[in-house]
């Protein structure tokens, strides 16, 4: 329909070739992606989608090679059959209503986290979308061997092809723009000035945008509760995961722990003494950090009277502990073995911290209905609770998205 | 102690034990001092539980990391009486230290200069080349570490020329000129090290094949700002020695190592190619895991000490410079103190993170 004084725009049905083949393609080529807006919509859990997944995942399984990396690993074993089949009840309603994916899933993956693409993809391949995913520009090891079983399983789904599309370029906006044109759904990670950037890309009216921008977060640590646990070299386990396993770096790791319970100081000496040994053990120190962490230390210690540097036999693990929780405590953060501490006896004081957009995840060890009143308290941050070991756990609800509703479309019938 | 008794004492002159009873009575009063007069330095020490009392060694206080000075403005003096604030060199976006001196700290740094610089070129004034543009002092935009390095050696110049004009390059003429005037007289020159090698070593080399040749074997080069840029190019130290002396017969060429930070305190190459520390400062090698004291031949963090910051809390810096102590009292050059190399700045930590990192670029 014809408006006077407007124009009329149309979507292109196939995407500029010469700009998409600036990119290198991990599977499928620009033909294919410049044919994405052609590709039909599927509905959510299809079966032919979870058994190219449970494929893919037999193949990672059976690669000697994958078998090193533990978060290659704890992927092939998220897309089981059994698995995804898990996740598809979560979301089985009774209603005449029928749900499909909204098209095209444009993903950029954050650069420093290899298979965080992976779960991307996932995310809008169990939803019926055609997934084209920018890829870390890094040459990760675990981004081969994923492409490489997803290669394998695409030669004998063919039909899966369009997708399915892995793609990398640098930061090159006329192949933003391109692909942004074609998505019904935009999802960005990668932090503040990642979004800023794909923001310069526009997305069609009707599209949506789900982005994951900087986050930290804490742990909440009941002190009575530890100590009654029986494996504390598990907890330290768990703990390292969820912090230096990432360089205490993702937006899921602690930045700062909570102590509640009467046994503080007792349960403190105990779980660091336990995670120093592991550290020890398993981390790769840079001679930096070392550095970094100090005048990460001295500068709270400077501008915040009351601070206390917990005393240390090395660099490993710095530990601040801080008189007051304020809004701007993760202003002076740090990474790689980084930490602030707070004693707290009302869980209410935790308001400044969490009351903020970029409040992120709450580990916990004890019950998890004491963080409650803060949720209620009204606070704009918090977006998971999680027990300490489960933070970098993906879902489909992530960071306060609920992704399966963000790339469906419902087509109500009555 | 005052600093008039320190700096009257010879710069090489003392023995280990000697220095250590003198740095480590220096340096606790500097460190009460600061406690005094600096509120986030006091903040810093309290945070810490530590009692400068209980210092049996300057090794033992605790040290701030230079990166500590472009994030606070760090000092132990009214405003009122800051006469200078001197800034480190950065690339355009990343911060920069800010030091602020006052008239005795500043007066200090330059007696103590002079006190070092004199024992590798001899006292009084020299004629002094230049061997950098001079828009590098003019331009404030461009004022960086080579422009306090240039104004800061400029002390020892009676008579001064720059050797290359603001194309970088060199001006042949009035070398030529100013090199017959001086003839027969020690002539000192001053640059960074890869200025010199690209702008003027390089010339000279073209202008020998014309047969233009330059005589510096009269010369005295004191030469600063790190070999990595040289390091890409496969020149070594001593390919740098060698060349130079071959293409004009310049043969006493001195390296050093110094910062901002701490500014009069300059580590001098001696003629045996070590940097050596006088007995105004030190270095001291940490062990990066935990910041422990390194022995002769292991690498390490290097932490420097000065006796002269009054005005601001920088008598105990880390640095993010990474060295090896070579030895200490003995080198052949007959110094006293501690010898040493330093081997390049510690890599940037390779971090992974949901955050795309974006310092490339600012590279």
């Amino acid at each position: 329909m014809l408006k006077s004084g407007g124009a009329v725009i149309l979507m292109p049905i196939n995407l500029n070739k010469k700009v998409l083949e600036k990119a290198t393609y991990l599977t499928g080529d620009a033909d294919t992606a410049a044919m994405l807006p052609t590709v039909p919509a599927k509905q959510p859990f299809a079966e032919d989608i979870i058994e190219f997944l449970n494929d893919v995942s037999r193949e990672i399984m059976k690669n000697r090679a994958a078998k090193i990396y533990s978060d290659v690993v704890t992927f092939g074993f998220w897309i089981r059959k059994a698995s995804i089949l898990k996740l598809k009840e979560r979301y089985d309603t009774e209603t005449k209503d029928i749900r499909m994916g909204r098209g095209v899933a444009f993903h950029i993956a954050p650069s420093n986290v290899p298979v965080n693409f992976a779960y991307s993809l996932v995310a809008g391949l169990v939803t019926g979308n055609a997934n084209v995913v920018r890829v870390p520009s890094k040459d990760f090891p675990q981004v081969k061997i994923l492409a490489d079983a997803i290669n394998k399983v695409l030669e004998e789904r063919p039909e899966m092809k369009p997708y399915v599309l892995l793609v990398r370029y640098g930061r090159d906006q006329t192949v933003n723009d391109a692909l942004s044109s074609a998505a019904d759904t935009r999802i960005v990670w990668g932090g503040d000035q990642t979004i800023a950037e794909l923001r310069k890309s526009p997305l069609p009216p009707r599209s949506g945008e789900v982005t994951f921008a900087d986050r930290y977060s804490l742990a909440v640590i009941d002190s009575d509760s530890y100590l009654a646990l029986e494996n504390k070299e598990k907890t330290a386990d768990d703990f390292y995961n969820d912090t230096f396993f990432t360089d205490q770096n993702a937006c899921t790791s602690p930045r700062i722990i909570v102590w509640t319970g009467s046994r503080r100081e007792e349960a403190k000496q105990l779980f660091w003494d336990t995670l120093h040994q592991l550290v020890e053990k398993k981390y790769t120190f840079q001679p930096i950090q070392g550095v970094n962490k100090l005048t990460s230390s001295y500068l709270i210690a400077a501008v915040k009277p009351g601070c206390k540097i917990e005393k240390r036999s090395d660099n490993l693990i710095v530990r601040v502990r801080v008189p007051e929780v304020s809004d701007q405590l993760m202003e002076l953060k740090d990474n790689s073995g980084y930490f602030f501490e707070y004693d707290c006896d009302d869980i209410l004081e935790l308001r400044p911290l969490c009351d903020n957009k970029r409040c992120q995840t709450i580990g916990y060890i004890g019950d998890s209905d004491v963080l409650k009143p803060l949720i209620y308290s009204g606070v704009k941050g918090i977006d998971r609770i999680v027990p300490v070991g489960k933070t970098m756990d993906f879902d489909l609800i992530w960071d306060g998205y609920d992704l399966p509703a963000l790339l469906t479309r419902t087509v109500s019938i009555s | 102690m005052t600093y008039e008794e320190i700096v009257s004492i010879s710069p090489y002159s003392l023995s280990k034990a000697e220095k250590e009873k003198l740095l480590t009575e220096r340096l606790v009063e500097l460190t009460k001092l600061h406690q005094e007069n600096c509120a986030e330095y006091a903040n810093i020490l309290e945070s810490l539980d530590f009692d400068v009392d209980k210092v049996q060694s300057y090794k033992d206080l605790p040290f701030l990391p230079v990166r500590m000075f472009k994030e606070l403005e760090l000092k132990s003096i009214p405003k009122e009486e800051v006469i200078k604030t001197m800034t480190s060199s950065g690339t355009t976006g990343q911060a920069v230290s800010k030091i602020y001196l006052d008239k005795n700290t500043s007066s200090n740094q330059q007696k103590t200069m002079v006190k070092i610089v004199s024992e590798f070129t001899g006292s009084g004034r020299m004629p002094m080349i230049i061997i950098d543009c001079p828009s590098v002092i003019k331009n404030r935009a461009m004022f960086s570490a080579r422009g306090a390095g240039i104004l800061g050696f400029s002390i020892f110049g009676s008579k001064k020329i720059y050797a290359l004009d603001d194309d970088m390059k060199l001006n042949i003429e009035e070398l030529k000129a100013f090199l017959e005037k001086y003839q027969g007289q020690r002539i000192f020159l001053f640059g960074f090290t890869f200025m010199i090698w690209q702008h003027f070593y390089k010339e000279l080399v073209r202008l020998k094949e014309e047969g233009i040749v330059f005589d510096l074997s009269q010369g005295v080069l004191i030469h600063g700002g790190g070999w990595k840029k040289l390091v890409s190019e496969a020149v070594s130290e001593e390919d740098f020695h060698q060349r130079l002396k071959d293409v004009c017969g310049l043969e006493s060429i001195h390296d050093y190592y110094g910062m901002v930070e701490q500014t009069g305190c300059i580590y001098m190459e001696c003629e045996c190619s070590h940097l050596h520390a006088s007995i105004f400062s030190d270095v001291i090698i940490r062990n990066p895991k935990d910041f422990s004291e390194c022995g002769i031949g292991e690498t390490g963090i290097i932490q420097v000490v000065s006796t002269i910051p009054e005005s601001y809390p920088g008598h105990s810096l880390l640095t993010e410079d990474e060295g090896v102590l070579l030895g200490e009292d003995d080198c052949p050059c007959g110094r006293m103190g501690k010898y040493f190399k330093i081997n390049g700045r510690l890599k940037n930590a390779e971090i992974r993170g949901c955050s795309d990192t974006y310092a490339d670029k600012f590279k």
